[in-house]
């Protein structure tokens, strides 16, 4: 019996030296895996200019009708996005999406892409509806804020292309 | 009950004593052990050794109501199990605070249908919403600090 014992201490001394396997999550963060899907952010163009055409696949695409896109007309001296139209009203309700990545699958010019936010906790329901300018990323280093000024013709394509088409 | 209503006027007594009121809150908040759904998978994986909310002093999950602090709504609640949460609510001692923990215990999330309970602040006040299908154990850990922030703000009169 005295040997069993020792050798049931000795396993748990053995684990005193060993390095606890806690991460101490406030302080230090682990980072997420690459294909992790957290917060929403609606990304641009190197410009400066809006992916986001207002088309609302996204929000046909959302099985728990979380998105809601509002589509508005761009012109040559009000511009925000290349093609006919943007979405000039763009919400998630964090509380109802369940990252599930439909949206980005929808989204024909990859506007709206599951980055690795995950830190999601409110006081009210209210303040989890997220409007675009929560979601929207900055303006890249040599681009232009929106809305821009064109010169007329550069964007007559009611669509823009397709980069990268899946 | 007792100090929270002979309190009148808050001088710099009272105020500190609140500061250390409150820090013993937050420090030492049983959970009620309390699973409804896959939400609570990722909540025993916040308990388990990797995230280990016994630095938060929240390793005892209670299985009473009476023993607990904080009710953690981990999974969608059915329309059957809405009297049966608001019971164990009931039951639970003042102080009490409840994470709605994931979508569906915050607004019904995808089960937008008769069945499930459209978020429980139907049936119980929530404190902290926690957004995730489910929210991994950092956001829910997450969800512990905002509470806790939201503790340290809170008066001592408040839960008189």
């Amino acid at each position: 019996m005295i040997g069993e014992l020792i050798k049931g201490m000795a396993t748990t001394l053995k684990h005193m030296f060993r390095d606890p396997v806690t991460i101490q999550y406030p302080d230090i963060k682990r980072p997420p895996r690459t294909r992790f899907k957290g917060r929403h952010e609606l990304k641009r163009y190197d410009n400066g200019l809006e992916r986001c055409i207002g088309c609302s696949l996204c929000a046909a695409a959302c099985p728990a009708d979380a998105i809601f896109v509002e589509a508005s007309e761009n012109t040559d001296e009000q511009r925000f996005s290349p093609g006919e139209r943007y979405a000039s009203t763009y919400e998630i309700n964090m509380l109802r999406c369940i990252f599930c990545g439909y949206c980005e699958d929808a989204c024909p010019t990859q506007a709206i892409v599951l980055e690795n936010k995950y830190e999601l906790s409110f006081y009210d329901r209210a303040s989890a509806i997220y409007t675009k300018e929560m979601l929207i990323v900055d303006v890249p280093v040599n681009g232009n804020p929106t809305p821009q000024a064109v010169e007329p013709g550069t964007f007559d394509k009611p669509i823009p292309d397709m980069e990268d088409p899946r | 009950m007792g100090i929270e209503q002979k309190l009148g006027d808050m001088g710099v007594i009272t105020l500190r004593l609140e500061d250390l009121v409150n820090w013993g809150r937050t420090n030492a908040m049983w959970p009620m052990l309390f699973g409804l759904a896959c939400c609570a998978i990722e909540m025993m994986s916040s308990q388990a050794s990797h995230f280990d909310a016994s630095r938060f002093g929240m390793e005892l999950n209670r299985p009473s109501p009476r023993q607990s602090d904080l009710m953690i709504v981990a999974g969608r609640v059915s329309r059957k199990m809405a009297p049966v949460v608001r019971r164990l609510y009931d039951q639970m001692p003042e102080p009490k605070w409840v994470i709605a923990m994931g979508d569906c215990a915050s607004c019904g999330g995808i089960f937008n249908n008769y069945a499930i309970v459209q978020g429980v602040d139907e049936i119980v006040p929530v404190d902290v919403y926690v957004a995730g299908c489910p929210p991994r154990p950092e956001a829910l850990i997450d969800g512990f600090m905002t509470l806790h922030e939201k503790i340290r703000s809170e008066k001592l009169t408040d839960h008189a």
